[in-house]
């Protein structure tokens, strides 16, 4: 039915715009944590998948998106975890890519070198844009991030772990 | 005198030392009485992996201030967030078939109950006890869990999926330690050799099978641990030639952890670990 067309892509704008607690310049969308949003005998069925195994975010996401959906008039939501398949920061889409840079984290490399042993990922300082920076820790202020110093500008700066 | 008056005040004084604890009121909501686990082939391999990773982060968790640098600090809590977060999934596929929660198979199991090997029970000692036990894990779980992707096992193969690249990035933070570590100082140096030639008769145990494992590997379910063993060992020998440090003699390895039997470590750990759950019962924060 066109009307339950128009109802489920009203649950998926309105879900798509909750932002990651941690990252609030980015929606779960933009993080590719938003998996699937569908509509079953009226309740809206939402699949997301953590970032990490340990994402202390996750129960706070869920409730945020079914506050979001009952603002909105939803009557019942469902929310899904799901660890298959694994999420990639590969996944994270260009627009989040920008806001993050914006933000100031420098956005993660694609497709990385993560397997690798002593391997230095170098990202681009989100500030001056300079590629010569370095590593000051490999885990920052959340799961998903290292902390990064600019060697031009001298600004430290978080970065986007590749995952 | 004092006792007198201190035994006068300890209900007052139980009561208000934790104010924001709330026991239910019914104290059977989660008795003190351990549970027994039926341990059927798969959730003996659950449990295993389980155990590993959350006896490990446990053991991480407790440099959480004391660690020798903020960044080192964050760095482990974060390694230990992502064991215990594994563990978790772990756990919830385990408890999914014995009919526990996550919680009753952490809080209300005895120390023979355990599964996890006893490498990872190990005192975290200096830091470079800590970061030689992580090497040898990671170095382990890394191949492990990029093999079990391939699981037959659709549910384990999901927290692979995830556990072997959390797992590769530990492998990789701990190596550089036990590098700077090893080629640092001569006090540094000799730390690290002294860890490695403790730690190292606990590394035979990740490898080891028994007729629970193997049938677990014949379905498809896990790789043979002796698979990796060609890939753990290029990993440790490398990370040890870079860090100058001397790979000890084969030899007797010690064992027991996955059939319950623990070195005297763990149930100092389980007491702390499952305290809270035990004196009260059924608590919730």
């Amino acid at each position: 039915m066109v009307n339950d067309e128009a109802l489920l892509a009203r649950a998926r704008e309105i879900a798509a715009g909750v932002t990651d607690p941690e990252l609030p310049v980015l929606t779960i969308a933009d993080l590719g944590v938003l998996r699937a949003v569908s509509l079953r005998d009226g309740v809206v069925e939402v699949t997301i998948t953590p970032t990490y195994c340990g994402c202390p975010a996750i129960p706070q996401i869920v409730a945020e998106i079914q506050a979001a959906l009952a603002r909105a008039g939803f009557a019942g939501t469902r929310v899904h975890t799901t660890l298959s398949p694994a999420w990639t920061t590969d996944w994270i889409s260009d627009a989040g890519r920008q806001k993050l840079a914006a933000w100031g984290i420098a956005p993660p490399p694609r497709a990385g070198s993560g397997r690798a042993l002593f391997a230095e990922d170098k990202p681009v300082c989100p500030r001056c844009g300079s590629p010569q920076t370095e590593r000051i820790s490999a885990f920052g202020s959340a799961a998903c991030r290292a902390l990064h110093r600019c060697l031009a500008c001298r600004e430290p700066f978080d970065a986007f772990k590749c995952h | 005198m004092l006792a007198m008056q201190q035994s006068a005040r300890v209900p007052r004084w139980r009561f208000c030392a934790r104010p924001g604890l709330r026991v239910s009121a019914s104290l059977s909501a989660m008795g003190t009485t351990s549970i027994t686990v039926a341990e059927d082939p798969r959730v003996l391999q659950l449990l295993r992996r389980a155990d590993d990773a959350l006896i490990l982060g446990h053991r991480l968790s407790a440099w959480t201030g004391h660690a020798p640098l903020l960044e080192e600090e964050l760095a482990l809590a974060n390694i230990a967030l992502d064991l215990i977060g594994q563990a978790r999934a772990l756990y919830q596929e385990a408890g999914a078939v014995s009919g526990h929660t996550e919680d009753q198979l952490v809080y209300l199991r005895d120390e023979r109950a355990w599964r996890n090997c006893l490498l990872v029970e190990q005192p975290n000692g200096d830091f470079a006890a800590t970061i030689v036990r992580q090497v040898l894990y990671s170095a382990f779980a890394d191949p492990f869990w990029h093999a079990t992707r391939d699981s037959e096992d659709a549910a384990l193969a999901a927290i692979a999926g995830k556990a072997e690249k959390e797992c590769a990035y530990h492998l990789r933070h701990a190596a550089e330690w036990l590098v700077r570590l090893g080629d640092g100082t001569a006090e540094s140096h000799r730390r690290a050799q002294e860890a490695v030639d403790a730690l190292w008769p606990f590394a035979g145990e990740l490898f080891a099978t028994d007729a629970a494992d193997a049938a677990m590997i014949e379905a498809g379910v896990i790789p043979d641990p002796r698979t990796l063993r060609d890939r753990w060992n290029a990993t440790v020998d490398a990370v040890l030639a870079r860090a100058t440090l001397t790979r000890p003699p084969g030899g007797w390895m010690q064992s027991g952890g996955r059939v319950g039997l623990h070195s005297e470590h763990l149930g100092h750990l389980l007491a702390e670990l499952q305290f809270l759950q035990r004196s009260y019962p059924g608590a919730r924060w």
